[in-house]
């Protein structure tokens, strides 16, 4: 009887969704390319997954706790932040650099601007530009993948990546190894399947809709084929697929670009920064100095979101006939 | 502390109204020549000269320069002692005068120079102005330095190109050499100051009544006082 009785203000009907499982769910929409990490390039990558979470939580521990804030490590944002920036470093990478860039994540580009919601560009990103521009020897140092979970990795041979062979024109590219990530590269960027694994249920659960990686990869391809039809004289179907399967781009668009708090809020916003975001790439890709530019486009285009959201706002109910 | 004696002039260029931090002029020079402590020095003390020499002459100059031309008279002084300068630096110190580069003659458009030219040389007097010129131009070098001593030690493992951590296996985080690190250890030098000074003042002053600050809002430090908007 009593429940009948219950009367309270609305909202009455609550979601269950809220940050920490938010966060869980990405957690585990990035376990395939983690895993793929891992048995791609050998322990030493799981160490380096391991080193950046840990680093990651406890700097956000640390600083919640020296500066007597309410405790945010339960939200498992950190989580989230250590494991893509593990998943953006080369697998023969010493640990003391994850170590560096999961500080600079949390401390610098989210905590010191307010904590998670409030940090003004994607921190594992930051943190993984903040270590090219420091040490661009061991953070461009890939190394060949041994393959099954083998041996570490120091002694292996480094070579470039098959994105850099585009660029340079030089050396074969297979798109296909491309495709399933037997190839060199970061920890977690070389398995396109395995990052479609994990996109494909962030889309199941809708933690993330399609809008930005689609607009993302959609005004990429378009711009790669121009480039492609204008520069090589015709549609090379094999430079395209190399680029959309090469480098970041896929782990960028579908877990760094659709970040909740660097993304618009308003859905026009939100095509627009996709969009924005396929044309910085390529053209950092194919007109910069590296072969890679996905995170400098993402971490870029992030700070022109305040810019996107304010011509993108919709017109509130009732203000439509209002000419301002 | 009395007001316009060298002492006081000394005092609120090094630490009140220290250029670097709290009038947040000159960041040009600031984020661009700090890559080392010893270009801070060069740089700050190459300032630090042209200030007071400009400063003792638009003094003395203040009764004869007609108010409407007082700008470009101002340049036409500054711009001379720079030209000056830079002869003898390019005579005496060629090394550092390479390293500054461009930065030499644009101290012309120095914002520390043209605005203690506008706000205190032109209505003081000379002795007074000649300390203010030293005082805010210390108060310059001494910033510069810190900035450049900070990033030279994280960006490169040196101070004034000793090498401190090359020893013991350091790598550099070359950034800091770079111009994010210019921004990023501003921030952070700007920031702790800003939390000493704050907090001096919220001791000493009460915010919600500014009238006991008696020098004004200009010199005051305290960003969060409430009648700063208000003034």
């Amino acid at each position: 009887m009593s429940d009948l009785m219950n009367v309270s203000s609305s909202p009455h009907v609550r979601s269950k969704v809220n940050t920490s499982n938010l966060m869980l769910m990405v957690v585990i929409a990035l376990l395939p390319a983690s895993l793929f990490g891992v048995y791609n390039f050998g322990i030493h990558a799981l160490l380096v997954i391991l080193v950046c979470v840990a680093a990651c939580v406890l700097t956000e521990f640390l600083y919640n706790k020296g500066m007597k804030k309410d405790q945010t490590i339960g939200d498992y944002s950190a989580v989230v932040t250590g494991i893509l920036l593990a998943l953006n470093m080369p697998p023969a990478i010493p640990l003391w650099i994850p170590v560096l860039g999961s500080v600079f994540a949390i401390l610098v580009v989210k905590q010191l601007f307010g904590g998670l919601g409030q940090n003004f560009m994607n921190p594992a990103l930051a943190g993984r530009c903040f270590l090219m521009i420091s040490f661009t020897g061991k953070m461009t140092d890939f190394t060949l993948p041994s393959g099954g979970f083998g041996n570490v990795v120091v002694d292996a041979v480094t070579a470039a990546t098959p994105l850099a062979n585009v660029k340079s024109g030089e050396g074969t590219v297979d798109v296909m190894s491309m495709f399933v990530g037997n190839i060199q590269g970061t920890i977690g960027e070389t398995s396109v399947i395995a990052i479609l694994i994990g996109a494909a249920f962030l889309l199941f659960m809708k933690v993330i809709d399609l809008r930005i990686p689609l607009t993302y990869i959609g005004s990429f391809t378009v711009f790669i084929a121009i480039y492609s039809m204008a520069a090589r004289g015709g549609l090379d179907m094999n430079f395209i697929a190399a680029h959309l399967c090469g480098g970041g781009l896929m782990l960028g668009a579908w877990f760094m670009a659709t970040d909740y708090v660097t993304t618009p809020i308003t859905k026009n916003g939100q095509l627009v920064y996709g969009c924005l975001l396929g044309i910085v790439t390529a053209v950092f890709r194919l007109f910069g100095g590296s072969a890679e530019g996905v995170s400098y486009a993402i971490i870029f285009c992030n700070l022109l979101i305040p810019l996107i959201e304010r011509v993108t706002i919709p017109t509130a109910l009732g203000k439509g006939g209002q000419k301002s | 502390m009395q007001k316009n004696t060298p002492a006081e002039r000394l005092y609120n260029g090094i630490i009140a109204e220290n250029p670097t931090f709290s009038l947040m002029l000159g960041m040009c020079p600031t984020l661009a020549v700090t890559t080392s402590g010893i270009n801070g020095i060069g740089m700050g003390l190459t300032t630090t000269v042209i200030l007071t020499a400009s400063n003792m002459l638009i003094s003395m100059l203040r009764k004869v320069i007609p108010d409407k031309v007082r700008v470009p008279a101002f340049i036409v002084i500054v711009a001379s002692f720079v030209t000056i300068v830079q002869f003898l630096l390019q005579g005496f110190i060629p090394s550092l005068n390479a390293a500054l580069g461009i930065y030499i003659p644009l101290i012309v458009v120095n914002c520390i120079i043209l605005g203690r030219a506008e706000s205190y040389a032109s209505k003081n007097k000379v002795v007074a102005s000649i300390f203010d010129g030293i005082g805010m131009g210390l108060g310059f070098t001494l910033s510069i330095t810190i900035l450049g001593l900070i990033r030279e030690f994280i960006g490169a493992g040196t101070l004034f190109n000793v090498d401190i951590l090359g020893g013991i296996g350091y790598e550099p985080v070359s950034i800091f050499i770079l111009a994010p690190g210019a921004f990023l250890v501003l921030a952070f030098l700007a920031a702790l100051q800003n939390k000493f000074k704050v907090g001096a003042a919220k001791r000493g002053i009460d915010p919600s009544n500014p009238t006991t600050c008696g020098e004004g809002c200009a010199s005051c430090g305290n960003i969060m006082c409430k009648g700063r908007s208000g003034k």
